[in-house]
């Protein structure tokens, strides 16, 4: 006899664990199925840990803002150390036109109530002593955004869901649905078949096929980035810094010192390189240190000490697709994050628990709008 | 301050250097010109370079290899390995005491088109396999790219003072492993079609079929058709209580510090391990002049070859087997090591504790493959073989064969040569790397005429260069191979050339010729830093270092050559054939403390990752709660994601593993990532790109 589960959640991810443990906090009895041998193994461990509410639209502002609420307060609330620190983020402008985008953004986001300024080339380099000033424009500083360490926070979320009781089935993979009308009836894994109440697609990397075995089209395509870490060093500069210029071979890259005081790094290949191979390229270090290096020299006699290979899985126009299937009643989509899946999965986890329970609120449908799954995928989101 | 070098070594030469100046928190320091900043300051008895950020604990050499990070300090302002990175004069070092400060430089970073070079073959590591494998690849004429991250060529060759085993014809046996390193390497420079680049590690194999180089601190991208992985091994470490302190490191740094630097490390050691590498070790400490106090073996008896060990005991260093180290004791550097009995299940057996005043533990407990390179070339799909210790742990004698069989089999792959490899090199490579086999009694010699020798290898060993050397024909293996014990038959006419030659140390002659009643017995000796002349009076012992008597010496033979001489004693008949050598420790040095330190802490106190500071504790508290992959470890709690990057703590954790009973096969690996070593933010930028 197939074991029963009020909630399946397929991936044990930046998404999946909290949803399973909000959903848990609920007393419903959660399944999550793995293909994974642990939790967040797969680009939940690979994400570069920076957190911020600093978006363009409403639903991710909100949602992240609940991400740092959540982490911010996480000691105190769960007594874990996840690293949280808030640093906050910086988009630094090195021509008019950029200054001008980021400005014109700024008016928006503190529409919506963020805290976000401009800095002179002056006062930037007080929070990153040593940036390049030639062609500085200023740049955007966010002191609230900030980051935690993804591998305590994922840790964290694992051991909380089992102490809620959620069950865990990693190795398996989901190889289909049995559907019975418009609902999933049973989950069919590699191993095993479950009876599911309401299944979340938290598949990352795989949401699109885990969408086909429910006869749906999802636009979720994933694209390779790599990433590195340094050595630590003794703390010398603040926030998460963002070059968002293009440059052959590259859109843009980032980094920023942890609470361990390690330098960590990522650049997004252009064009993207789509696909999924977690295998390092000889192109990336080359490239990324390149960039880092022209706009800030300090960071030469820092060492290198470990590089990865991971993914966005990304949409059309660079927003989630979140939100109860029309097709299939009690099947939730939380997909195609774009890479940011480790900053919105603890606000996301909070919503889809009250997806799935019928809670949601004016606000959660307002957010639920900008990640709608039935949307055009036409326009594209500004601030990457 | 006295200065801790090697002013002169029975086997080494010891150079007129250049002496220069530097500073070492503040402080004026003489080092040899172009040494290593680690070696300059242990020549001048500084033992702690920096303490860790995370507890503040001490902290110094470790691996002497590059790998790990436990020896950095701050040279005029940044941050480097201390045993990779040459001293300056007027250099200033500064101890690196939690986490370093980035030094403020603004200016502009140039930046250089990075090189890419075309090889058919690229060896990774030039020791003795990597060497075999270079000749037999430049005799084909292939196109061919060694690269080592030493300054010299030889790998671990360069360390070896002692004489080799094998057989002379295929591994140069009786002939000591340093000058070996200099003939493999001599004989690949002659090879027109082979590269070599010292000072050069290899970064990582990348999926694009590329190999990231840094060469003489320049990166550089290799598009190599074929590699061969011939990098070696790495030594493991073990898990007890202090196992942090400073002055904890593997026999291979040891090595490193005394055969290659020549500086004097230690005044009083002990060794952990019995097998080759920690014998060795031991005997290379007495030649450098330096107290063994003991060495511990957790087997009933030693896995090294008993002609190793029993050179040890003939010394007069006590060799505990059953034994393991239960702590080292100390404030922030060694002062004493607590050894324990332990039974059969390996369980420290109480009260048979004892403690040993010493300043340094080396840690020999085997070896592991550094297959990466290996793993990262199939994952990139070229073409990838390995030799030597890289593809199974064993003697250098066996890694110059199958490197030379790994050389030839590339040449038929890149289908320039034709021929089979020949069935007998293999046959040869897996004698070669046997261990070693049954103890048999001694040979029974009657006869009490004449001059014979006496073979004290007892213990079947791949290793017959005392059959080759005899002019008469008179010493052959009991049954013709390589792996039996030699036997003498025949018509010794006491030329002692298998005296010098037995790399064990383990024939002696008896000449009866002039005084039967007293014969005069030839014993080889290779420690001239204990010198010995006529009239001496020896304290004589037999094969295993037990006490026969007093004699004094007759006549001193020495062989400037071979670094060996022979010593000659006359002694009663009735002894004459059971002695072996003689004391040259004394006792006094192996005595134990009066009481034995025994620590109150649970033994899970020990670090399971040094270069996170991450206890057994920890670790053995997440194995019960049920993880048993390598990768959540580290997530949860940083073991593993230090500067070594996995390399000392994963095998720990391994063990740890099979402790709490949980199978192999449930237990996943640490994912391997670039890069092999941290290297600095300004060497990869590619000039050419933007």
């Amino acid at each position: 006899m197939a074991k029963n589960y009020d909630l399946i959640i397929i991936g044990a991810g930046s998404i999946g664990l909290p949803a399973a443990l909000e959903a848990a906090k609920r007393n419903a009895s959660v399944l999550v199925i793995e293909s994974e041998h642990g939790p967040g193994q797969e680009n939940n461990k690979k994400a570069i840990g920076g957190v911020r509410a600093t978006h363009s639209d409403y639903g991710k502002i909100s949602v992240c803002l609940r991400s740092i609420e959540i982490m911010k307060s996480w000691h105190e609330v769960y007594g874990d150390d996840i690293g949280w620190m808030s640093n906050g983020y910086s988009y630094p402008a090195y021509n008019p036109k950029d200054a001008q985008t980021l400005q014109d953004l700024m008016k928006i986001q503190h529409s919506y109530g963020l805290n976000i300024k401009w800095l002179s080339p002056q006062d930037y380099n007080e929070i990153v002593p040593g940036i390049k000033q030639e062609g500085l424009e200023g740049s955007t500083y966010s002191p609230e955004d900030g980051s935690c360490s993804p591998l305590l926070m994922g840790s964290a979320y694992y051991f909380h869901t089992l102490k809620h009781k959620v069950e865990y089935r990693f190795n398996e993979k989901v190889i289909g649905f049995e559907l019975s009308g418009d609902k999933i009836d049973t989950v069919i894994t590699d191993k095993d078949t479950y009876v599911a109440g309401t299944v979340i697609n938290a598949a990352g990397n795989y949401a699109r096929q885990i969408g086909e075995y429910a006869g749906l089209d999802l636009p979720v395509y994933p694209d390779n980035h790599e990433a590195g870490i340094t050595e630590p060093v003794a703390r010398f500069f603040g926030p998460m810094v963002i070059d968002m210029r293009r440059a052959p071979g590259s859109a843009n890259f980032y980094f920023y010192q942890n609470n361990e005081g390690q330098v960590v790094f990522c650049i997004t290949p252009d064009p993207p390189i789509l696909g999924i191979d977690n295998r390092s390229t000889s192109e990336f270090l080359p490239l990324c240190s390149k960039r880092m290096l022209e706009i800030y020299p300090r960071l030469r006699n820092l060492k290198v000490r470990r590089t990865w290979r991971g993914q966005y899985p990304m949409t059309p126009d660079g927003f989630p697709i979140v939100g109860r299937s029309r097709e299939i009643s009690n099947l939730i989509n939380a997909v195609g994050m774009c890479g940011q899946g480790f900053m919105l999965g603890p606000g996301m986890g909070e919503l889809l628990a009250r997806i799935v329970f019928d809670e949601l609120s004016d606000s959660d449908h307002r957010i639920l709008k900008s990640f709608d799954p039935y949307r055009e995928f036409t326009g594209m989101e500004a601030f990457k | 301050m006295k200065e801790l070098r090697l002013k002169e070594h029975p086997i080494l030469e010891v150079p007129d250097y250049e002496y220069i100046s530097f500073y070492f928190n503040g402080e004026k320091l003489p080092a040899r010109k172009d040494e290593m900043i680690s070696s300059a300051l242990i020549a001048n008895g500084i033992n702690v370079f920096g303490h860790h950020h995370k507890d503040g604990t001490a902290q110094g050499i470790f691996c002497a290899n590059g790998q790990c990070a436990k020896c950095t300090v701050i040279a005029n302002g940044i941050a480097v390995k201390s045993c990779m990175t040459k001293v300056q004069e007027n250099m200033m070092v500064k101890s690196a005491d939690g986490l370093p400060e980035l030094p403020e430089t603004n200016d502009p970073v140039e930046f250089e088109p990075i090189e890419e070079l075309e090889t058919e073959v690229l060896i990774i590591g030039g020791g003795p396999s990597g060497l075999s494998a270079a000749i037999q690849l430049g005799s084909a004429g292939i196109d061919t790219l060694l690269i080592d991250d030493k300054h010299e060529l030889g790998g671990k060759l360069v360390l070896q003072t002692h004489k080799f085993f094998g057989s002379e014809e295929d591994s140069r046996a009786g002939t000591r492993g340093h000058e070996i390193g200099k003939l493999l390497a001599a004989e690949v420079m002659e090879m027109s079609s082979v590269k070599v680049w010292l000072n050069s590690t290899a970064i990582f194999v990348f999926s694009d079929k590329k190999v990231g180089v840094l060469k003489d601190g320049v990166y550089k991208l290799i598009n190599a058709k074929r590699i061969l992985n011939a990098a070696g091994a790495r030594e493991k470490f073990l898990r007890f209580q202090g196992n942090h302190l400073a002055r904890i490191y593997g026999a291979g740094a040891f090595q490193t510090l005394v055969n290659r630097d020549l500086v004097k490390p230690t005044e009083r050691l002990f060794i952990i391990g019995g097998g080759n590498v920690g014998l060795i070790g031991a005997y290379h400490a007495i030649q450098a002049g330096i107290e063994v106090v003991g060495l511990a073996e957790a087997m009933p008896s030693c896995g090294g070859y008993k002609v190793h060990a029993d050179k040890l005991m003939r010394l007069g260093v006590p060799i505990y087997t059953s034994h393991s180290i239960l702590s080292a004791n100390g404030g922030e550097t060694v002062e004493s090591i607590t050894i324990t009995e332990i039974d059969r299940n390996f369980k420290p057996i109480e009260g048979t504790e004892k403690t040993f005043a010493c300043d340094t533990i080396l840690i020999a407990v085997g070896l592991d493959s550094l297959a990466e390179f290996t793993l990262e070339a199939e994952a990139a799909g070229i073409p990838v073989y390995a030799a030597g210790d890289a593809l199974e742990i064993a003697e250098a004698s066996s890694a110059m064969f199958n490197g030379k069989i790994m050389g030839l089999t590339i040449a038929r792959d890149c289908g320039v040569v034709s021929e089979d490899i020949p069935q007998e090199w293999y046959q040869k490579a897996e004698v070669l790397k046997s261990h070693p086999g049954k103890v048999k009694g001694y040979q029974n010699h009657k006869a009490e005429e004449g001059v014979f020798p006496i073979i004290h290898c007892l213990q079947e060993i791949p290793c017959n260069p005392c059959t080759t050397v005899c002019p008469t024909n008179s010493i052959h293996t009991e049954d013709g191979s390589l792996m039996a014990v030699p036997l003498y038959s025949g018509s010794c006419i006491g030329c002692g050339k298998c005296v010098l030659i037995c790399p064990g140390l383990a024939i002696t002659l008896v000449d009866y010729r002039k005084d039967v009643q007293n014969p005069i017995v030839t014993m080889p000796y290779e420690i001239m830093n204990y010198p010995v002349k006529v009239g001496d009076e020896l304290s004589l012992v037999d094969v295993e270092g037990r006490f026969l008597l007093k004699a004094p010496v007759v006549q001193v033979i020495e062989n400037k050559k071979v670094h060996t001489a022979m010593v000659r004693v006359q002694v009663p008949r009735e002894l004459a054939k059971q002695v072996v050598s003689f004391i040259v420790q004394d006792a006094s040095v192996s005595e134990a403390l009066p009481n034995a330190i025994v620590a109150e802490r649970a033994s899970d106190d020990a670090m399971i990752c040094l270069c996170e500071r991450v206890s057994v504790g920890q670790v053995r508290e997440l194995i019960r709660s049920g993880i048993t992959d390598l990768n959540q470890i580290k997530a949860i709690t940083r073991a593993g994601m230090g500067p070594c990057g996995a390399k000392t703590c994963e095998v720990l954790i391994k063990g740890l593993l099979r402790e709490e009973g949980i199978p192999v096969e449930n237990v996943v690996p640490n994912t391997k990532r670039p890069v092999f070593v941290e290297v600095p933010l300004d060497k990869f930028p590619n000039g050419t790109r933007s």
